[in-house]
């Protein structure tokens, strides 16, 4: 792959002298990293501790008849085995659903199956002995008796009347439904020169960590205190659920996240076989280590996308788009996941649609059904690869319909760039963004007209190539209208607290967590701006509920736009109190004063008046010498939330070029672009990646990653040769280029950047996949992953 | 997740071996490179009672040029097959094949006789034994044999390798001057199993192709030759081969495509491979 460089984001009103902002500085922790002197929590070992594996149901649906435990209670090593019932008695099963999200509905779960296990893989009994490879050995000694019931598999006929409800009490198999209409819907289309529809599938997956899930949770009955090293995404969120389904107050528990091998949004929501680990612990009273292999982590790892959308556009000859209209069915699993629900990525789905678009007429109906799958929940950019395949989809077969370039349409209704703040046809609102200055770009970057000529002359040798673009809007630094008006304790808001050492360095202490992605290198990057110290000098933690200020976490590309103000505004207020005390060392104003490199200078001249350690020496050990009644404050704590906005929104858009081979229906990705504004880029380097690894991400839903299941429920590819991530060889270089529009809600002006490239690629490779096969009369490929054997039918060969 | 738990016996010879298959039968399995054996113990697939080591076995890695063949010993792991001259100068086939096997990490470990021995019907090294007609080198408790490729894979995973048996090398007639072949697979990603794959080799004469032997492998629970279309293409007929191939194949759908997608494959690998095996060369 190649790295290109892109301009940084021109420099702006954070650039106090040696600003870090908008520099591609290394991350703090990257020595740490590549040394393998990480510590994830595969690496905790503790006295007394014990692993837990768990027996799991090989049906999709199934009533546990007879649980026999005595074999494998003699089993070697064993400590004990435990049925959900019993651990029923120490945690209490919770329900995935938010006020906000009307309606929704869901049965309650339990931390090990109670009588009855809904889908293959769920854990229906645990066993904790002194190693992992005894407590899978006692697992195969467990007798047990299910009564295999009908499985409920295919979204479309799960709300048939002949379709057995999976948890009665609920009535149906209807988790959530939404239904939205905005203008006039019906007229648009009446009054349109062209409808064009299309039924768009995205295929079932996940998110592959290259750490899987991981837990050590540790019951100390002498404190009596609970202390959890977990990989996730959110520490404070976890305190408190495990506080309140263990029946403890939040402080009882501590919640410690050191390095996180990725998350991806797979370690942002709460998993039964880990509030089992907490439970056991409880129990046990002794530490209790869990950690998901690969074959588990396929069937328990949350899966993601699963939507079947039939979508329609109207356009008028000039290219004007007159309306969109969906309907959008989803099987999210027989749980709606905890807390977050299962009913976010389809919420999504109405949110987004048509979202680049100034078209106000729009209607949508979105479904979200049980089934005997695993779970489904938020997974990196959530609903946006199917908003946007949608979107993208219907806007490349209206411009075919007409006869007009593909760029052309979208120039033509895109919202413009001066026509701000908007709001779309859902209801979401815009503060600022740059479709049109990022249309330009992308096609100034991959010379679209150059592209064209290759194109015509490969056709002419037989080579069948395609250009797809994809134009898009990412959901970024959400308030608390995501999930805290919906009642869930999961925090929108983050600190930072930032403290000056007895040798000048500083340390920050931020409620944002470190996934790999370098939250740690942009609030170093950010404190040290602020405040005016060398990097180096700066030590960043975070990921332990006791020491770090509350706050919410990393997800929904928060981190940076959300921690990263909190830190900024931390290392300002800093920045005053050290001043003072300077001043009052030296007998100088503070208004006089700034700290420039590490040391307290002279505003204007930059004259050094003294060093940050002489001032920490001074205020730690010689305060007998400062004037009476100064008090140094060398610690400081700020807090951030977005107020003006719901979420930050921000726009970019996608290009892929590729070509198919028509005898095998294989995909070459040639080229890939990406022009996004995610505001002030902190740091071009981490902002390019995380869109390269979206992009990466993205590319794999659109042409490799499928969770295949049989009829029974069965999952038929739950390992690693047979769910194909995208590897190295197979991706194409990446190109990318910023447009920065700052939000004005924070000081720094960031927006996130962490689901851009997974949001935009899938549509960018179908639109290009169609675009290289419409002139041979192929059918339009609408079904996601793009495998051989679907292209081949498109064209007629098989 | 963690194997069963099972012992652990270094052979020092092929008797040594040998004799430790015949006293512990069933339960005991041969180690090789490990890259399939112990992927499968890890997902409990399998649960031997005993691994016997082949790792310690002295002169198993040998490559040599011997009587017009060429001798591979069972323990030569995939990167020395890769680096070899005598292969790449007497056993071409091996050597076009090769970069399509894994991952360097995995050639580093992996050797031909545990993918002879494992008999992947995807996998890339039994269809080439199969193409060049190979003979395969087996010892036993009644002593040695010689299989040939055309009587050696019986089934899905099974060989005429006996419970007590072990492969010991395999021969390869080295290539004469007027010796073609052909080798091209589809996988999905770099390294991956084949979705369908094609090994050949003929002899191409005056515009003819002669003696061809074409073994697809990713279509059946075996490597299979096809061959009627085998006599199609020494008919001088390439449509008629491809469609010969109807009848030469049945392939079964597997998770990543279907029958009808790999027969389809096949067709376009035939058509990419003859045209390696008639092109004039540099
Ligand atoms: C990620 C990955 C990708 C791979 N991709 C490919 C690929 O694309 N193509 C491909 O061909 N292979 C592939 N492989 C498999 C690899 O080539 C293996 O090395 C090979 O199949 C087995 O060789 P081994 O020496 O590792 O055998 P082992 O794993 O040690 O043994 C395999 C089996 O053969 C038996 N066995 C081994 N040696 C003997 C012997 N001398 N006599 C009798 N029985 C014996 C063992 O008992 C065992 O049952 C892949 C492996 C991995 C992990």
């Amino acid at each position: 792959m190649k790295i290109v460089a892109d301009v940084p984001s021109p420099l702006t009103a954070l650039d106090r002298p040696n600003s870090y902002i908008g520099r591609a500085v290394p991350r703090p922790n990257l020595a740490r990293l590549t040394q393998g002197r990480a510590q994830y929590v595969s690496d905790v070992v503790l006295p007394r501790m014990a692993h837990v594996a768990y027996l799991r149901s090989p049906y999709a649906h199934a009533r546990i008849t007879r649980i026999d435990k005595t074999a494998a209670e003699k089993g070697k090593g064993v400590i004990a085995v435990v049925t959900g019932a019993e651990l029923s008695k120490v945690i209490t099963p919770w329900v995935g659903v938010l006020s906000h999200l009307k309606g929704i509905k869901s049965a309650p779960q339990h931390a090990v199956a109670v009588d009855r296990a809904c889908w293959q893989g769920e854990a229906v009994c645990a066993v904790v002995a002194r190693t992992r490879a005894e407590a899978e050995d006692a697992c195969e000694l467990i007798g047990i008796d299910y009564e295999e019931l009908t499985p409920v598999t295919d979204p479309e006929t799960a709300l048939d009347k002949a379709t057995p409800v999976i948890h009665p009490e609920l009535g149906d198999n209807l988790t959530f439904e939404r239904t939205l209409d905005a203008g006039e819907v019906d007229k648009a289309f009446r009054e349109s020169d062209a409808v064009v529809e299309a039924t768009f599938v995205f295929g079932r997956h996940t998110g592959v960590c290259n750490e899987p899930r991981a837990i050590v949770a540790d019951w100390n009955p002498g404190e009596q205190r609970l202390t959890v090293y977990h990989g996730t995404q959110a520490p404070h969120m976890m305190m408190n659920l495990f506080a309140k389904h263990l029946g403890l107050e939040e402080y009882q528990v501590r919640v410690l996240t050191k390095d996180v091998g990725g998350s991806f949004g797979i370690k942002v929501h709460t998993y039964a076989d880990e509030m089992a680990v907490v439970a056991l612990s409880k129990l046990l009273k002794r530490p209790v280590k869990f950690v998901a292999d690969r074959i588990e982590s396929f069937v328990t790892d949350i899966h993601a996308r699963d939507h079947r959308v039939k979508g329609k556009i109207g356009v008028m000859q000039d290219g004007t788009i007159t309306a969109f209209e969906i309907d959008d069915l989803t099987g999210i699993g027989p749980y709606s996941v905890y807390p977050r629900t299962s009913g976010i990525e389809a919420n999504q789905v109405v949110n987004l649609t048509g979202g680049p678009y100034k078209c106000p007429n729009y209607r949508a109906r979105a479904r979200v059904v049980f089934q005997n799958k695993n779970v489904m929940c938020q997974y990196r950019a959530v609903g946006h690869p199917i908003a946007t395949g949608v979107t993208e989809g219907l806007v490349d077969l209206a411009a075919a319909k007409i006869g007009m370039d593909p760029a052309e349409l979208r120039r033509k209704n895109l919202y413009p760039d001066d026509g701000y703040p908007a709001t779309g046809a859902s209801g979401i609102k815009f503060e600022k963004l740059s479709h049109h200055a990022s249309l330009d770009k992308i096609l100034a970057m991959m010379d679209y007209k150059a592209l064209r000529a290759d194109q015509a002359a490969a056709r002419k040798q037989g080579i069948h190539r395609g250009i797809g673009f994809a134009s898009f809007i990412e959901v970024t630094n959400p308030s608390a209208a995501f999930y805290g008006v919906g009642g869930a304790r999961i925090s929108s808001q983050d600190g930072a607290t930032v403290r000056l050492d007895a040798t000048g360095a500083i340390f920050i202490h931020s409620g944002v967590t470190e996934q790999g992605q370098g939250a740690e290198a942009v609030l170093a990057q950010c404190v040290a701006s602020s405040f005016g110290v060398p990097i180096d000098r700066v030590r960043v933690i975070t990921g332990d509920t006791d020491n770090v200020p509350y706050g919410g976490g990393t997800w929904a590309s928060r981190a940076a736009g959300i921690g990263g103000e909190a830190a900024w505004q931390a290392g300002k207020a800093l920045r005053q109190n050290v001043l003072a005390a300077a001043a009052s060392i030296l007998q100088a104003q503070p208004e006089g004063l700034d700290i420039k490199d590490g040391i307290v200078v002279d505003k204007g001249t930059d004259r050094e008046r003294i060093t940050l350690d002489e001032v920490a020496r001074i205020c730690y050990f010689r305060p007998d010498t400062l004037p009476p009644g100064f008090q140094a404050e060398l610690m400081a704590t700020r807090h951030y939330v977005p107020r003006a906005w719901p979420f930050a929104f921000t726009n970019g858009v996608q290009a892929s070029y590729l070509e198919v081979d028509t005898d095998t229906g294989f995909v070459k990705l040639l080229r890939h672009w990406c022009v996004e504004d995610c505001g002030t880029v902190i740091n071009p380097q981490l902002v390019d990646e995380q869109i390269r690894g979206g992009i990466v991400q993205g590319l794999g839903g659109a042409l490799f990653e499928n969770c295949l299941y049989d009829e029974r429920g069965q999952m038929l590819n739950g390992n690693m040769a047979d769910y194909l991530v995208p590897m190295a060889m197979e991706m194409p270089d990446m190109e990318i280029g910023h447009v920065v529009t700052p939000t004005a809600d924070s000081e720094l002006g960031a927006k996130g950047a962490g689901e851009a490239g997974t949001a935009g690629a899938p549509a960018a490779v179908m639109n290009a996949i169609n675009d290289a096969l419409r002139p041979l009369g192929a059918i339009s490929l609408t079904e996601m992953p793009f495998t051989p054997g679907r292209i081949l039918k498109a064209l007629g060969k098989v | 997740m963690k194997p069963a738990p099972f012992a652990y016996a270094k052979a020092r010879s092929v008797e040594d071996a040998i004799a430790l298959l015949a006293q512990h039968g069933e339960g005991a399995k041969l180690l090789a490179g490990g890259q399939s054996l112990i992927a499968t113990l890890n997902m409990r697939l399998s649960a031997p009672r005993i691994l016997i080591d082949l790792n310690g076995i002295a002169g198993l890695n040998s490559i040599t040029l011997k009587g017009g063949e060429v001798e591979i010993g069972a323990m030569t792991r995939h990167a020395e097959i890769e680096r070899s001259d005598v292969i790449r100068k007497h056993a071409p086939l091996i050597a076009m094949a090769m970069p399509h096997i894994a991952h360097p990490a995995i050639r580093n470990r992996g050797t031909i006789g545990g993918s002879i021995a494992f008999a992947d019907p995807a996998a890339e090294l039994p269809a080439c034994l199969l193409a060049l007609g190979g003979l395969v080198e087996i010892a036993g408790p009644k002593g040695k044999r010689t299989v040939k490729a055309d009587d050696y894979f019986k089934g899905l995973y099974e060989t005429a390798i006996g419970a007590c048996d072990m492969l010991t090398g395999i021969r390869l007639p080295a290539a004469p001057a007027a010796s073609r072949y052909g080798f091209a697979e589809l996988s999905r990603r770099h390294g991956d199993y084949a979705v369908a794959g094609l090994a050949a080799s003929a002899t191409f004469a005056s515009g003819k192709l002669t003696k061809v032997r074409l073994a697809f492998f990713g279509v059946d629970l075996t490597p299979v030759r096809a061959k009627a279309a085998e006599m199609a293409l020494a008919g001088g007929d390439l449509d008629k081969a491809v469609a010969a191939l109807a009848s030469d194949l049945d392939p079964p759908d597997d998770i990543q495509e279907n029958g009808a997608v790999k027969k389809h494959l096949a067709g376009v690998l035939l058509r990419r491979v003859v045209q390696q095996l008639t092109e004039t060369r540099a």
